[in-house]
C-alpha cells in the first residue's frame, strides 16, 4: 500500500514537471505580440518589492508616526540598485544624507507630486500601459500621473515635466526608452536619493514571459554621479480579471499638510 | 473591381453613405487616435439674447471668431481685474462648431441646462469658478484651483489648453486631457461596471463601438464630483465620431433625475492640432492655493 502511494507519488511530480516545462516553454514562445509583431505591454503592472522606500538594500525599521505602529513601519528590502552603491559625487552623498534624515518635508511624495521616471515604475501603485504603434500610454495610479511615449520621434520637449519628455525606440523585443528633461525636485525613494535636472534615464522593457517585464533603467547625471549606473527589477503583470488603474488623486490627501496652517479654524490634530 | 468593394463591405472596411476616409487601426476599431483641440467660441448654455436663434450663419460665425477674445476678455473684466497677462497669447478662444450652433447644449432646444428645483439649489451652492467664493479652507475653493478635476468629460474651458491625446490598442481607448493631466482609459471589452461601491471624480467609464462611432458611458461618480449640481446616480454617455481626417464630432448626453427634468445633450468639435501636448503640472506649482488662504487670513484680521 505504501508503495502504491510512493509510486502514485512518483508519478504525480513526474507530471507536474512536465506540465511545468511545457508551460514554461509556452510561455517562453508565448509572449503577446502586437499586430506589427512588437511585444505587446498592453496591460496594468506593479513591482513586488520595496524600492520606493530605499533603492539599495535597507533593514525594517520603526515608522514616524507612533501610532500607526506596526501597521506603518518600514519594511526591509533587498536593493534593486546593480552593484549596490551610488556612486554620488562628495557634496551629493552630502545632500542625500540630508535628505534622508529630511525625509518629512522634503519627500515629493508626501505633498501628491508627480512622481517622475524611473521612480513612479516602482511605487507600490499598479499602472497602465496602453500601447500603440507611434504612442505608448503609460498612465501611474499614484497622482493620475502618466507619461506619452513618442515612438522614434526628433520631436524636442517644449519644457522640462515632472514626468520627463520620453522617446521610444525597439532594440530588437526591447522598448527602449530615454527620458529628458525632468524636473530637478523629484526623487528616486524615500530615502533621499536624488537627482539633478541634468538626469537622463534609458529605460529598458523586456517581457521575460506573458506575465514579467524585465525593466532596467541607466541613470546618467553628471551633475550628482561620478558615471552612470543601473537599476533592475521585475514588473509583474496583474491578473485579476477585473483588475483596473483606480483613482488615487491624493492633492485632497496633502491639503491639511501644506495648507492646514492657514485655516480659518484651524482643525486640532 | 466591384468584387474589392463587396469584399471590402463584408469585412466592414467600407460602409455604404459614410466618409470612406475614415481609417481603422491595424485591428480594424475606427481610428480616432491623434491630438485633437475642442476650444470653441460658443458657450455651454445659450445666452438669452440668442433665445431663438440656433445657429450662426456662416458671415455670423466669422465674426464671432474674430471677436472672440475681445468677448472673453469683457466677461472676464467683470470677475477680475484684467492683468497683462489676459491676452491674446494666454487665452485661446477656439472657433464656431462645425454646425455653427449658438449653443453646445442642442437638447432641451432651448440650449439651457433643464435643472430640477433640488438640482439648481445644489449648483448654485458647489464651488465653481465664477461664482463669490469664501476661503475658510481649501475645501471651498473650485476644484480647478485645487487642482484636482475639471470636467470629467470633453467640455472645454473658455481659457485654454483644451488639448487631448487619444491613444489605441486592442481592447483599449484611451484619452489624455492636457488639463490637468487626465488619463482616462476606456475599457471596450464588455467587463462588467465597478462595484457600486467604487465612487470616482472622473467615475469609471465603459466603452464600445456604434458602427464608427465611439460610445462611452461613465457611472461611478462622487457625490461632491460637482459636475452641474449633479448626485452620484450620474450618467454621462459620450459619443465620438470621426468625420473626417482633421473633425471628430462630439456628443455628451447628461441624465441625473434628481438634478435634471430631462436628460441634456451638447456637443463639440475636436479639430486636429499640431501638439505638443504640455505637461499641466497644476499642484505641483500650486502658488495661488496658499496665496488665496493666506490673503483670506489677512482680510480676517481687517488687514
Amino acid at each position: 500500500m505504501r508503495y502504491r502511494v510512493l509510486k502514485f507519488g512518483l508519478a504525480a511530480v513526474a507530471l507536474v514537471a512536465v506540465a511545468a516545462a511545457a508551460a514554461m516553454a509556452q510561455t517562453a514562445s508565448g509572449v503577446p505580440r502586437t499586430k506589427d509583431g512588437k511585444p505587446n505591454f498592453t496591460g496594468i503592472w506593479q513591482v513586488m518589492n520595496t524600492a520606493n522606500w530605499d533603492i539599495q538594500t535597507h533593514s525594517a525599521r520603526m515608522g514616524p508616526v507612533v501610532a500607526l505602529g506596526a501597521a506603518f513601519s518600514i519594511p526591509a528590502g533587498v536593493g534593486v540598485v546593480e552593484g549596490e552603491e551610488l556612486p554620488y559625487t562628495p557634496a551629493a552623498l552630502k545632500q542625500k544624507q540630508e535628505n534622508q534624515v529630511n525625509w518629512l518635508t522634503r519627500d515629493p511624495e508626501i505633498k501628491c507630486y508627480m512622481p517622475g521616471i524611473p521612480r513612479a515604475t516602482y511605487m507600490p501603485y499598479p499602472f497602465q500601459i496602453v500601447q500603440s504603434q507611434n504612442n505608448v500610454l503609460m498612465a501611474y495610479e499614484f497622482a493620475s500621473a502618466s507619461r506619452v511615449i513618442r515612438m522614434n520621434t526628433q520631436e524636442k520637449s517644449p519644457a522640462p515635466a515632472w514626468m520627463g519628455w520620453s522617446v521610444g525606440r525597439w532594440d530588437g523585443d526591447t522598448l527602449v526608452v530615454e527620458v529628458t528633461d525632468h524636473m530637478e525636485e523629484t526623487w528616486f525613494d524615500r530615502a533621499g536619493n536624488f537627482h539633478s535636472d541634468a538626469l537622463k534615464v534609458t529605460e529598458r522593457y523586456t517581457l521575460a514571459d506573458a506575465n514579467t517585464i524585465n525593466y532596467e533603467a541607466t541613470i546618467e547625471d553628471p551633475k550628482t554621479f561620478t558615471k552612470p549606473w543601473k537599476m533592475r527589477m521585475p514588473i509583474y503583470r496583474h491578473r485579476e480579471p477585473n483588475a483596473q488603474l483606480m483613482e488615487y488623486k491624493c492633492v485632497e490627501f496633502a491639503e491639511e499638510l501644506m495648507y492646514g496652517h492657514l485655516r480659518k479654524q484651524p482643525t486640532s490634530r | 473591381m466591384r468584387t474589392v468593394l463587396v469584399v471590402a463591405m463584408v469585412l466592414g472596411l467600407v460602409v455604404p453613405g459614410r466618409a470612406q476616409t475614415v481609417s481603422r487601426t491595424a485591428w480594424g476599431d475606427p481610428d480616432l487616435q491623434g491630438l485633437w483641440n475642442n476650444a470653441t467660441v460658443a458657450p455651454l448654455e445659450r445666452p438669452a439674447m440668442l433665445a431663438k436663434k440656433p445657429f450662426w450663419t456662416e458671415a455670423e460665425a466669422v465674426e464671432v471668431e474674430k471677436n472672440g477674445l475681445q468677448t472673453l476678455l469683457k466677461a472676464v473684466a467683470a470677475e477680475v481685474a484684467v492683468s497683462g497677462e489676459l491676452n491674446e497669447t494666454w487665452l485661446e478662444t477656439g472657433k464656431v462648431l462645425r454646425n455653427r450652433n449658438t449653443s453646445m447644449i442642442i437638447d432641451p432646444p432651448d440650449g439651457r441646462i433643464p435643472y430640477t428645483p433640488d438640482g439648481k439649489k445644489r449648483w448654485d451652492a458647489q464651488p465653481t469658478l465664477g461664482k463669490k467664493l469664501t476661503a475658510d479652507g481649501p475645501e471651498e475653493r473650485a476644484l480647478i484651483e485645487r487642482c484636482i478635476q475639471v470636467d470629467p468629460v470633453l467640455l472645454p474651458n473658455p481659457f485654454y489648453n483644451n488639448n487631448h491625446q487619444i491613444v489605441q490598442a486592442p481592447g483599449y481607448v484611451m484619452i489624455l486631457s492636457e488639463v490637468i493631466h487626465q488619463a482616462r482609459i476606456i475599457p471596450l471589452d464588455g467587463r462588467p461596471r465597478a462595484d457600486g461601491r467604487v465612487a470616482q471624480w472622473f467615475g469609471d467609464p465603459r466603452g464600445h463601438w456604434e458602427g464608427q462611432t465611439l460610445v462611452v458611458e461613465t457611472t461611478n461618480f462622487r457625490e461632491d464630483g460637482l459636475f452641474r449640481g449633479a448626485t452620484a446616480a450620474l450618467r454621462l454617455e459620450e459619443r465620438f465620431t470621426r468625420v473626417d481626417a482633421a473633425t471628430i464630432d462630439y456628443e455628451l448626453k447628461v441624465t441625473d433625475p434628481a438634478t435634471f427634468t430631462q436628460p441634456w445633450t451638447a456637443v463639440g468639435t475636436l479639430r486636429a492640432t499640431a501638439g505638443p501636448l504640455f505637461e499641466y503640472g497644476c499642484h505641483e506649482g500650486n502658488y495661488s492655493m496658499p496665496g488665496i488662504l493666506k490673503g483670506a487670513r489677512l482680510e480676517d484680521k481687517g488687514r
